[in-house]
């Protein structure tokens, strides 16, 4: 079987400043959900840039194949019509743009993408109100601007109703449960949960433990330095709690 | 909600990155003699068949513009305008006032046709999907160079007692409202372009709404500037008897040229008790080349008087087109209780200059205004907002609030705010806030991780930062604007 996303010896900076990844190696089968955990400044949220293809990074070697493309040559746009998903750390806010109106403008520029038919409003409207009453948002909610005065929860959750809305292979999770307190956790984790099927793997990037309770991986990897140092099963995420990551970083330096 | 998508859709399914309106229509033309003179001032006035008062009327303005000087307060940069240079009056050869739309030249049906503007009455600006019998109507009036050559829905109008006709053939048949009206908001002492307005002006358009009556559509006039190194010198005149109202929609296009094009409007508006002026401009002159070749002057004066009590105007304006724009709507809030309101979108893009505001002018007791002025720069331009607002002695409890925000895209453009506020009175309250941001990458790039393209995505958080006062528009003409302001970005990012 052909891994969904792969990753070999990948070298990358930020545009004329410092090396952040720095060979890193990876490979991703379809249904399999990896975790990533390091230290902070270790460079796992730039991996999500690199693979998002966010401005501001130089890659200087290496490649990414992703479905079966070379993912780096894409636009970020391309990236995601391809099916790679980025839950943002922070997620931005777009003042006096409507939630429901950024989902339909996603959702088919997507589409039209990967030349599917586009999704009418009202086929729009009722899938994104289902999926939102798993996720507790409701009608008032998706009229606000996206993420303008949303709290912490909220817009974790309103990442959560895009990714289960966009349906990508790969869900890249950028500390995911930053911001969230336990209930809202459960929301986004369920909601998660309820997107792993054969096809579709994620990439959760954590520095807590906390989250793997929640969203099970079946690879855990150690990151520090800008490479993968470690790699192990579920347990490890278990072992880190206990002995922190000193031992990796030394290990990578 | 459909709002954005609308946009975002509308902008692939057209053909960007050129001036879309830049034809040029193939009509011979009867101009007068080149330059600026008394004679032409006559041959324009004799051309209209003009009574003696209005003749003098202009010959008066005449003398006193050659007293004038240009202004120079505003922050543009153009080189000197040779009035000697230009045509005056030009129209449409054997041009005779058309009875019906069947008597219009087909070249000039065919001109409104390719831009949108609807002159057959069934039909209504595109863009908007409503089922027929459903569809709002709107009166035109159509302007080509100097001279009104179709207006539509007259009879429908003139049932209401609304008489909606060019400035000229109000001239004969309402010649007592015309000149009741007639430069009494805006005098010919007011500023160099208006004062050369009222001395050369060729048609426009006279909108009469009587007591009581709520004009039953929109109504609209429609510039086009076709003809070469000619100046468009509209003239409009609003008046909104008692307890009356009407809404009003103007647009303006022009052919690419590579010399510029010099348009000097003069817009007043009349307001008596009660009533109330709704008055929208799209304003997509050319606005010339990349490099800031060509393109059209805008030098406008607009002005509402609410006379009456209780009296309101609001002015809206999308502003993307024009080499240079110089123009400040403006309210003269004299009867009590009377309010203005200002909603402004204004964007620049290349080497586009723009310096436009407002001034809400608090006389009487107890008037309000609010301005509400969206400011986008782009590439190479530069974009002010100059605003007054001010309370005379006796207009106590006046209140206005203002809020000016800009948006920056790129490096290389400015965004200017130039509040002027004045209060003479103690008991005013006058509230200001202003914002200039940049346009942040990470946004963009929120929105491209989700699917969209840089530029859906600049056009998303555009219209984002423009929604309040997109909402203001008609909606007809908000679809029109945000077209444009997709269009006016084109390659503004990357």
């Amino acid at each position: 079987m052909a891994p969904l996303l792969e990753i070999k010896d990948l070298h990358a900076e930020i545009s004329g400043g410092r090396k952040i990844i720095d060979g890193m190696n990876l490979s991703i089968n379809p249904g399999e959900v990896h975790a990533i955990m390091g230290p902070n400044g270790a460079g796992k949220s730039t991996l999500s840039y690199v693979l998002s293809g966010k401005p501001g990074y130089e890659i200087t070697g290496g490649e990414v194949i992703f479905r079966g493309v070379n993912l780096l040559e894409l636009s970020p746009d391309e990236r995601a019509a391809q099916g790679l998903f980025l839950c943002f750390q922070y997620p931005l806010e777009i003042p006096g743009v409507s939630n429901m109106a950024f989902l339909h403008t996603a959702v088919n520029s997507q589409r039209r993408k990967r030349g599917e038919t586009e999704l009418t409003s009202p086929e729009l409207v009722r899938k994104v109100r289902e999926l939102g009453q798993t996720l507790g948002i409701n009608a008032e909610m998706l009229k606000r601007p996206v993420n303008v005065g949303f709290s912490g929860g909220e817009k974790k959750r309103n990442e959560t109703l895009q990714m289960m809305l966009l349906e990508p292979y790969l869900c890249v999770l950028d500390e995911a449960d930053s911001g969230l307190d336990i209930d809202a956790l459960k929301v986004v984790s369920n909601g998660v949960n309820a997107l792993r099927s054969p096809e579709r793997s994620m990439l959760v990037i954590t520095h807590y433990q906390r989250l793997l309770d929640y969203i099970v991986p079946d690879v855990v990897h150690v990151f520090a330095a800008g490479r993968i140092v470690h790699t192990g099963g579920k347990e490890l995420a278990l072992e880190l709690e206990a002995t922190g990551y000193a031992q990796y970083q030394n290990e990578a330096a | 909600m459909a709002a954005v998508q609308d946009t975002v859709e509308q902008v692939r399914s057209i053909d960007v990155d050129q001036y879309k309106y830049g034809f040029e229509t193939q009509i011979e033309s009867e101009k007068a003699p080149k330059g600026l003179s008394e004679e032409v001032i006559r041959f324009i006035s004799a051309k209209k068949e003009e009574p003696e008062w209005m003749l003098q009327w202009r010959l008066d303005a005449y003398a006193r513009w050659l007293t004038m000087q240009e202004p120079e307060w505003a922050r543009v940069d153009y080189p000197a305008i040779d009035y000697q240079d230009l045509y005056y009056y030009s129209q449409p050869k054997q041009f005779k006032a058309p009875k019906s739309l069947d008597e219009v030249d087909p070249e000039i049906l065919k001109t409104y046709e390719k831009l949108g503007i609807p002159l057959r009455e069934q039909e209504i600006l595109a863009g908007v999907e409503i089922p027929e019998g459903e569809r709002p109507k709107i009166a035109v009036d159509a302007v080509f160079d100097s001279v009104s050559v179709a207006t539509t829905f007259k009879e429908e109008l003139k049932a209401a007692g609304v008489i909606f006709m060019p400035i000229s053939e109000a001239l004969r048949e309402h010649p007592d409202l015309v000149k009741q009206y007639l430069g009494s908001v805006v005098p010919a002492t007011d500023n160099y372009f208006a004062t050369l307005n009222q001395a050369v002006f060729s048609d426009g358009s006279f909108v009469y709404i009587p007591p009581g009556v709520r004009c039953p559509m929109e109504l609209s006039t429609y510039f086009r500037i076709n003809e070469k190194n000619t100046g468009q010198f509209e003239r409009t005149l609003i008046i909104a008897d008692k307890g009356s109202y009407v809404s009003y929609l103007e647009g303006c296009t022009a052919p690419m040229r590579d010399e510029n094009q010099l348009h000097a409007a003069v817009v007043e508006l009349v307001v008596l008790d009660d009533a109330e002026i709704k008055y929208s401009t799209v304003q997509n002159w050319y606005p010339g080349d990349a490099e800031g070749k060509g393109g059209i002057y805008n030098f406008v004066t607009k002005r509402g008087d609410c006379r009456g009590k209780n009296s309101k105007i609001s002015w809206t304006q999308v502003e993307t087109g024009s080499a240079i724009t110089w123009k400040y709507p403006s309210c003269v809030l004299r009867g009590e209780g009377s309010s203005g309101e200002f909603y402004s979108i204004a964007i620049s893009n290349g080497r586009q200059q723009v310096d436009s505001g407002t001034k809400m002018i608090h006389l009487g007791k107890n008037t309000t205004s609010r301005i509400i002025s969206k400011g986008i720069s782009a590439g190479r331009s530069n974009n002010t907002y100059r605003g007054l607002v001010s309370a005379h002695r006796k207009a106590a409890g006046a209140r206005n609030f203002t809020n000016c925000d800009s948006l920056l895209i790129g490096d290389n453009c400015g965004a200017h705010t130039v509040p002027y506020i004045e209060a003479k009175n103690p008991t005013a309250q006058f509230e200001h806030e202003a914002t200039t941001s940049k346009i942040s990458e990470d946004m963009l790039f929120y929105c491209m991780q989700r699917g969209l393209t840089q530029e859906d995505a600049v056009a998303l958080v555009v219209n984002g930062f423009v929604r309040d006062v997109l909402q203001q528009l008609p909606m007809e003409f908000a679809v029109e604007a945000q077209k444009l302001i997709s269009i006016s970005l084109e390659g503004s990012v990357g």
